[in-house]
């Protein structure tokens, strides 16, 4: 029996719809009422929740008082990125979930939808904000040119240093461009993020040049007065089962990159019934995006449980809102094939037995058309010349400095990455605050 | 279910809920829907001299204070008397009343200052069969600038005047409404009083300029790029009105004149409180603009369920109850000392209170103990001022406790159970000295 997958499963309407915004932004009026909730608390809790420490009572108190750029300028003094952030930041576990709304009301101020009023209003508005300080003559490269690398070259640059970012992709933006949900960032947003970014001038690129194959780290050491790595994760993990080389088995983060690129999302082979294996925000995307690119039953399964799962509660209930359904306490154990191709995983059911995670002998299986494999991605340490890693990442102090003079790191490629945009740019901000101290 | 018959100056209405001389007024078509909608009695929008009609500006007449929902917090308004036909109105006013026999009907009126213009006006609104008039001495925009409305009303001798022409010249009943844009409201109701009115209204709009459109650096509202200044009214001006009232209630050369309460009131809660600091009825228009006649039902209900909570059961129970406890500043208890008091578990911890204590007042509550975030009152600063209620978002998480007996932990001195005011404290040059003494 051949796997039923199959392209234009849904009709261009049915596209549209399914990968319309998932949260609308405000509106003016919307703004102002929401914003209006914010009690603009002394040392604000959200403040301390937000991994780039964004003044956000000020920044709400901008919009109501009609100063929307002023708004979007106290967002980007912390977060150059903070329209992706705002987008994208699992706010009910940072900022929202700090809010004191919640113990009166159990409602936050909706401080991301606020935060992506303020920073399209100045986005959408032709000057750069901030100007570069005059030339230093000093030239760092960037490795990596996501949210990481991107903020770091900006908070240089402003600071009068020459930046060169080096992307081994087509386009930079890393996980913005080529990570995320669909849904979340509409109308090429990463890509007019980017641009906005660069427009503040001093910020030279070189696309599809990879580190350790097209460059080499002593290089960019002679090349540069410092050199910032954030070039993420680009390994995965693998189910280390059976069958992992058939057909009908992929890599979510690789499927996901084909719905951000798509021109046409009618052109993406969907199964019929899909398998999502693993439990963070890759195997929520995965699953709801090709939900609703109209596959019939989606299951996403995890080895622990709900609270274990390291997407956040609304996220898994997003999935499930979406017609997800999502096992957990099961681990694949083999995978069932016909003919070199998957239909099927079996799966065995998990317990933790003295702090172990085990399987409990009891079994299942599932059929599929297509499973896909969310457990994680990893660092690839193949290049020449790289610092010393800990816990397969690079190891940085909390300037992110490597023990390498002159190379700093940060962003998912660091062993403290958190593996979010918003901490990926806090490390490129920081990052760039440390060279320049070294430097100046 | 509490009785909220109204009777004011012997002028009957179901309930002490009249709409003011206003906007609302002007014309049977909206007096009959409020009376529908259960409106206690009118105040018909004042009529001027015969003659050629009043003319408005075909401008904006309104500008409005909001909040960020957009929620009325205050209202400002340029527009004159009735621009309608004094004929048309005296015909409607009489309809009205004939068909709503058991609502108030009070006659709003504004003629220059001359007594035979007066004599005119009354003898045509008599015939009317109208319950009474209310001489507007009040509106501070445009009329003034022609020596009627606030530029009467800001004239003690000519209130006294232009009442005495209207109590020689008529059966009605005489109301004063008075003008806040004076600096003693004292002066120009003892004057009406003097001159033989049997009450008085207020108060009439506040001077206003509602705020400035930046890119036209013109006042709002704006007429062809001019402003010019308002009346003032809605929620935002209660507090001044209530002041006014009260300073009239506890005069004892005003013992006796009756009060109608106008300035804010929006809900029944407004209206309870005028009337406790002395006033025999309140008149509405504001709340009315901003949300129709219906409100009246909320006005009522809300009234009613008050009084029967509180054991009263009719309105004139309620007359003047809290004017007793106004007094002056000197005779306040200096030895009533109170301390305000978190309520730790509906403290949604915002730290307002901590900040503004902190940045503005005495330094009197914490924002961390052992090490985490906690707001807690220190009594050896507290000072009681009240600022942290005042700003705590969350209802009845922040109190203020009295404390009767043992040691000020602030002063370090022992609470007095005894009362002393300023004009006995040793602290005041001027002090009353004691008998023993």
């Amino acid at each position: 029996m051949l796997n039923d997958i199959k392209k234009q499963r849904l009709s261009k309407k049915e596209y549209d719809e399914n990968f319309d915004e998932i949260h609308p932004p405000l509106n003016e009026h919307e703004a102002y009422v929401e914003g209006d909730r914010c009690y603009y608390c002394y040392d604000a809790p959200c403040i301390e929740a937000c991994p780039t420490g964004i003044n956000i009572p000020l920044f709400i108190r901008q919009i109501t008082s009609k100063n929307p750029e002023g708004a979007a300028k106290t967002i980007f003094d912390e977060n150059i990125l903070g329209g992706m952030s705002a987008r994208v930041c699992p706010t009910e576990t940072l900022c929202e979930e700090a809010c004191v709304r919640n113990t009166g009301e159990d409602r936050p101020v909706k401080i991301g939808l606020l935060q992506r009023y303020a920073t399209d209003s100045l986005m959408n508005s032709i000057n750069h904000p901030y100007k570069r300080s005059e030339d230093n003559g000093k030239k760092v490269a960037i490795v990596g040119g996501g949210p990481a690398g991107l903020s770091c070259a900006h908070r240089l640059s402003m600071k009068g240093y020459s930046v060169t970012i080096f992307d081994s992709k087509s386009k930079l933006g890393g996980l913005n461009e080529y990570g995320i949900a669909a849904y979340k960032s509409l109308d090429n947003f990463a890509e007019r993020e980017t641009k906005f970014v660069l427009s503040l001038g001093g910020i030279d690129y070189k696309l599809n040049t990879t580190i350790g194959k097209d460059l080499s780290i002593d290089q960019l050491k002679k090349d540069f007065d410092a050199v910032f790595l954030g070039m993420g994760l680009t390994g995965v993990n693998s189910l280390l089962v059976d069958g992992e080389d058939d057909n009908g088995i992929d890599d979510a983060v690789r499927y996901i990159e084909d719905i951000r690129q798509a021109k046409d999302l009618g052109e993406l082979p969907v199964g019929r019934k899909v398998i999502v294996i693993g439990g963070g925000m890759t195997a929520i995307d995965m699953a709801v995006q090709i939900k609703k690119l109209g596959s019939e039953d989606v299951t996403i399964v995890y080895r622990r449980g709900k609270k274990e799962m390291s997407a956040s509660l609304v996220e898994q209930q997003n999935a499930q809102n979406n017609g997800v359904l999502i096992k957990h306490w099961s681990k694949p154990v083999r995978l069932i094939t016909n003919d070199n191709s998957v239909c099927g995983v079996e799966f065995e059911y998990t317990s933790v037995k003295d702090g172990k995670l085990v399987g409990t002998g009891e079994k299942y299986k599932i059929d599929s058309d297509m499973v896909f494999r969310a457990i994680g991605q990893t660092f690839e340490d193949d290049a020449d010349g790289l610092p010393p890693l800990g816990s397969g990442r690079i190891s940085v102090d909390e300037n992110y400095k490597t023990s390498i003079s002159g190379i700093w790191a940060g962003g998912d490629c660091v062993n403290e990455g958190e593996d979010l945009t918003v901490t990926a740019v806090e490390a490129g901000k920081k990052a760039a605050e440390s060279i320049h101290m070294e430097l100046s | 279910m509490a009785n909220l018959t109204s009777s004011f100056l012997g002028i009957k209405s179901p309930n002490p809920f009249w709409l003011a001389s206003a906007p609302p007024t002007d014309k049977q078509y909206n007096v009959e829907r409020a009376f529908k909608a259960g409106w206690g009695g009118v105040v018909w929008k004042t009529l001027g001299a015969e003659g050629p009609p009043i003319v408005n500006v075909q401008g904006p007449r309104y500008g409005a204070i909001h909040s960020n929902d957009r929620r009325l917090l205050g209202l400002n308004n340029i527009e004159l008397i009735t621009d309608r036909p004094l004929e048309i109105n005296l015909n409607e006013i009489k309809e009205v009343k004939k068909k709503w026999p058991d609502r108030a009907m009070v006659v709003s009126l504004m003629v220059p200052c001359e007594e035979q213009c007066w004599i005119d006006i009354l003898k045509r609104v008599e015939e009317t069969e109208a319950d009474g008039i209310e001489l507007n001495f009040g509106c501070p925009h445009g009329m003034s600038e022609r020596g009627m409305g606030s530029a009467v009303g800001q004239v003690p001798d000519y209130v006294e005047m232009v009442a005495r022409w209207c109590k020689q010249n008529t059966r009605m009943p005489v109301i004063v409404k008075l003008t806040p844009n004076i600096s003693d409201i004292r002066q120009p109701a003892r004057a009406a009083l003097k001159g033989g009115a049997d009450a008085v209204s207020l108060i009439n709009t506040i001077s206003s300029i509602v705020g400035v459109d930046l890119d036209e650096m013109s006042p709002e509202p704006h007429t062809d790029g001019k402003g010019t200044s308002g009346g003032y009214c809605g929620p935002a001006v209660k507090p001044i009105a209530l002041n006014m009232v009260a300073q009239l209630a506890r005069d004892p050369e005003m013992k006796n004149l009756p009060i109608s309460g106008i300035g804010g009131v929006t809900v029944w809660k407004d209206a309870a409180e005028f009337m406790a600091l002395g006033a025999g009825n309140v008149q509405v228009c504001t709340a009315a603009m901003a949300y129709g006649f219906n409100i009246v039902q909320e006005m009522t209900t809300g009234l009613s369920n008050w009084m029967d909570s509180k054991g009263y059961t009719s309105v004139d129970q309620i007359i003047g109850k809290a004017v007793p406890n106004v007094t002056d500043w000197q005779y306040l208890n200096l030895n009533y000392v109170v301390k305000a008091r978190i309520d730790q578990d509906s403290c949604i911890k915002c730290g307002r209170c901590h900040i503004v204590c902190e940045d503005t007042s005495h330094q009197a509550i914490t924002n961390i103990v052992d090490g985490k975030r906690h707001f807690e009152v220190i009594d050896e600063e507290c000072v009681g001022c009240n600022l942290c209620v005042s700003v705590c978002p969350v209802q009845d998480c922040i109190t203020m406790e009295h404390i009767s007996s043992g040691v000020d932990p602030r002063t370090k001195k022992e609470i007095s159970k005894d009362y002393g005011n300023w004009t006995t404290h040793p602290n005041n040059p001027s002090k009353i000295p004691d008998a023993a003494e």
